[in-house]
């Protein structure tokens, strides 16, 4: 491992062991807590609703008891979905103070090569043989590699050129290499068997896993949770782990620590920015790739301008959790993924569907980010950052 | 270390012979009498009449940078566009709904570039304000006021001259709207919630069928009222010319954007070399140094992204009269992105550059990719070997992309920038600083 120099004091060895787990585990407990207060919260919000309307409408309380454990499920995978997208925003802000605004079109890539990979692989008959978990393997680490190195070209081509410009130029430039980038793959998908709306093709992954069955009159809810998304849950989850350890623990993550405290004094210090940028750009491009096979994954095609809105919410989530703050970013995807799934499942149900949840939390969501920048720009880890002058 | 100048290469000699002096007036006059002839010869719509067409729209700017006497320049300019093209208009009326097109761009685009150019306030959702406008419009010249008022009727066309003055106050309130809460965001933050805002105001135009049916949702609204026709029976019995209401509404359009256009012009012209102008620029080049010199802040900014809104407002108007038809579509994310393109493209600030931008990128949107397109579907009957899937005119996403990162890497200032704010980019690249 490369950031032991003192193994051989057993003391400080162990020492330091201990403070590793603890920061690796540290961010995870926060984000637990965080899943459980947010679902706890807008939990009770709902039920409080539903028995202020239960006047007028008897049934409408049990059901919307009913359906809760279904929604904070749909929640929890939802933000999961945010979070590993904003940490790739969250991780070049915080070196570089810079949105990088075509992160949205580096997820998309990663699902486009996860459905090219699934493509390839139903065409040779691996798919029906291969185990579930092995493809996911592969197709997620193919989606990494290629965003990944993508994210490090567009930065070589189109920010690095312009560092040092005021702030806006970078920012017109990562904007036209969004639309570039969702061109590029439409032209590229549309001359390939993939087609526009590519299917993702994937092994059988089973049923969905019944977890209850809340009664409900003369029916029955069933609580249900898909395989693909405990697969991409758990992904998600050693991704933070790792990225927590990368960052935390490593001499890399040393060298980009303080690359993002200063750049000027980093580069004095012997560490070269050039590359710790672009190494950033390649680790936030990964884990944006791998978020982008996980979604096609589970939601079975992909489409050329599919980054675009999941982007901006990612956006949203990092800023809501703090943005430059890793473990902020998850916290920020978890909570505003809960706020997205109630909104769409229970907007529509409280207004006698008058108002059709899903376009309305898109609303909820753009909003929400309003509303953090203007009370709360630091978000909900961050510290509050004074202007440089 | 003094070298002594060194003298004029030969093409530099030429240009400032033929743009100053008497070879500038008669080069002006050959140069126009020459594409008025040829253009009113070939009235066809062919790639030769394309070309033709984009050196006449591009006369505009020869005759703008030409050191001749102001009163030329305007007269000629007045004939060539408020003449020669519209009577081109009536034998070709394809070319002048370009022309059109790019006179309704031209105005947002000033528009836009009173908020990012002047104030340097970055909005990537300008589009809604035309959206507003269009949808005012839209709404109340159509039987959908009936949704929104119980039993009402369709206004009279006539009362759409109101209403572009109605749109320009409703796009400044719904700026200041936008303006209120984004006061306090620094640049970047503020380009994200401006394209939130413009995603909102679209979602809002697709679900605002429920509860009450105001925006008719995604099939948008269509049979919008136009405004009645002034002066056609004069042209059709004074001038004689035998012409049937939709080119005759087409002719009117273009002059009514033109009109607007100069009035634009006019009004934003003297803007800038305000007072209000110079506190813009003063926020612009550094905020901080703004509010020490004791300029108001909050102010400035509200009345940037007002009257940024309010030109965008009152095409909107105009576009949906024209059009006749609206929906959510047309006022998505990447009409933002391409006005924001022609600003950057002309040069963000300068008023003459983004006028070109606008034109050049519509040209570029309107004329030039449909003839690649035709050229290339041609080239692919002939046999060579082109993807059928290939549409050059559906890749609008790449050429603006692409607009962008080239201008951003090369030429950040623009085609024809702005005195100052050239100065302030390349000031940077001497001493190396990075801004905080």
């Amino acid at each position: 491992m490369a950031g032991e120099p003192n193994a051989s004091v057993r003391n400080v060895g162990q020492q330091r062991t201990v403070e590793i787990i603890r920061m690796v585990l540290l961010p995870l407990v926060q984000l637990a807590l965080f899943i459980v207060g947010s679902a706890v919260v807008l939990g009770l919000i709902i039920v409080v609703v539903a028995f202020l309307l239960s006047r007028s409408d008897p049934m409408l309380f049990q059901t919307a008891l009913a359906i809760l454990p279904q929604v904070m499920i749909d929640g929890v995978v939802r933000g999961f979905l945010f979070a590993t997208i904003a940490l790739g925003y969250t991780m070049v802000y915080g070196v570089l103070e810079f949105i990088n605004f075509a992160h949205g079109e580096i997820f998309m890539v990663g699902g486009f090569v996860g459905a090219g990979v699934g493509y390839l692989m139903q065409q040779i008959g691996l798919l029906t043989i291969l185990p579930p978990l092995l493809f996911v393997l592969i197709t997620v680490l193919a989606g990494m590699t290629v965003s990944g190195l993508l994210a490090m070209t567009t930065e070589r081509i189109a920010y690095r050129p312009l560092r040092g410009a005021p702030r806006l130029v970078p920012l017109i430039s990562a904007i036209g290499m969004s639309l570039v980038l969702q061109d590029l793959v439409r032209l590229i998908a549309t001359s390939t068997p993939l087609g526009f709306n590519a299917r993702f093709e994937t092994p059988d992954f089973g049923q969905a896993i019944k977890l209850a069955e809340i009664p409900l009159g003369e029916r029955s809810m069933p609580v249900m949770i898909s395989p693909k998304a405990i697969i991409f849950i758990t992904v998600a989850v050693l991704m933070l782990i790792a990225l927590n350890y990368l960052v935390n623990a490593t001499r890399l993550g040393k060298a980009i620590r303080a690359t993002a405290q200063d750049m000027s004094t980093a580069s004095l210090m012997g560490v070269n920015v050039n590359q710790i940028i672009a190494l950033t750009f390649l680790i936030g491009g990964a884990l944006g790739g791998a978020a982008g096979v996980l979604f096609g994954l589970n939601i079975g095609t992909v489409n050329p301008y599919m980054g675009f809105i999941p982007g901006i919410k990612a956006f949203t989530a990092a800023v809501l959790g703090g943005i430059g703050n890793i473990t902020g970013a998850m916290v920020g995807g978890i909570v505003l993924g809960f706020l997205e799934a109630f909104v769409s499942s229970y907007l529509s149900m409280f207004t006698g569907g008058k108002f059709s949840g899903a376009s309305y939390a898109d609303i909820a969501a753009f909003s929400i980010l309003i509303l953090i920048l203007i009370f709360r720009p630091s978000g909900l880890l961050g510290e509050a950052v004074t202007q440089k002058v | 270390m003094t070298t002594p100048r060194p003298a004029p290469d030969p093409w530099t000699q030429l240009r400032a012979r033929l743009s100053s002096g008497p070879g500038g007036y008669v080069f002006l006059s050959l140069y126009a009498a020459l594409c008025t002839g040829l253009l009113l010869l070939n009235t066809r719509t062919s790639l030769l009449t394309d070309i033709l067409f984009i050196l006449f729209m591009l006369l505009a700017l020869v005759v703008y940078r030409s050191q001749v006497a102001l009163g030329f320049k305007l007269g000629l300019g007045g004939v060539l566009f408020g003449l020669v093209l519209p009577y081109f208009g009536v034998l070709n009326p394809y070319y002048i709904d370009v022309a059109t097109q790019a006179g309704i761009y031209a105005v947002l685009a000033l528009g836009l570039n009173v908020v990012v150019g002047f104030a340097g306030l970055l909005d990537l959702g300008y589009v809604a304000f035309y959206a507003v406008g269009a949808y005012l419009w839209s709404i109340f010249s159509t039987p959908q006021i009936a949704n929104l008022f119980a039993g009402a009727a369709p206004i009279a066309s006539g009362w759409f001259y109101a209403f572009i003055l109605l749109g320009l106050a409703i796009g400044a309130g719904f700026g200041v709207l936008l303006g209120l809460p984004v006061l306090r965001l620094r640049g970047d933050y503020l380009a994200i919630v401006t394209l939130g805002f413009g995603e909102v105001i679209r979602v809002l135009a697709v679900n605002l069928d429920k509860p009450i049916n105001l925006t008719n949702g995604a099939q948008g609204i269509k049979d919008i009222g136009r405004p009645p026709l002034p002066l056609a029976d004069f042209v059709r019995g004074t001038l004689g010319w035998t012409l049937d209401d939709n080119q005759l509404y087409q002719l009117f359009f273009y002059l009514l954007v033109l009109v607007i256009l100069l009035l634009t012009v006019t009004a934003v012209s003297r803007l800038k070399h305000s007072r209000v102008g110079r506190a813009w620029e003063a926020i612009r080049e550094d905020e901080t140094a703004a509010i020490a010199q004791g300029i108001p802040l909050v102010r400035m900014k509200l009345m940037a992204f007002a009257v940024g809104a309010s030109f965008a407002g009152m095409m909107g108007v105009v576009f949906a009269a024209k059009q006749l038809f609206i929906n959510p579509p047309t006022f998505d994310l990447l009409r933002s992105i391409s006005i924001l393109s022609m600003v950057i493209l002309g040069g963000l600030g300068s008023i003459p550059g983004v006028i070109l931008g606008a034109v050049l990128v519509t040209l570029l949107d309107l004329q030039i990719l449909p003839r690649i397109a035709t050229v290339l579907r041609d080239a692919q009957k002939a046999g060579l070997p082109i993807p059928a899937a290939f549409d050059p005119t559906q890749y609008q996403r790449l050429l603006f992309g692409l607009l962008l990162i080239v201008m951003m890497i090369f030429r950040p200032e623009g085609i024809l920038p702005e005195q100052r704010r050239r100065e302030a980019l390349h000031a940077n690249e001497d001493t190396g600083t990075p801004e905080a």
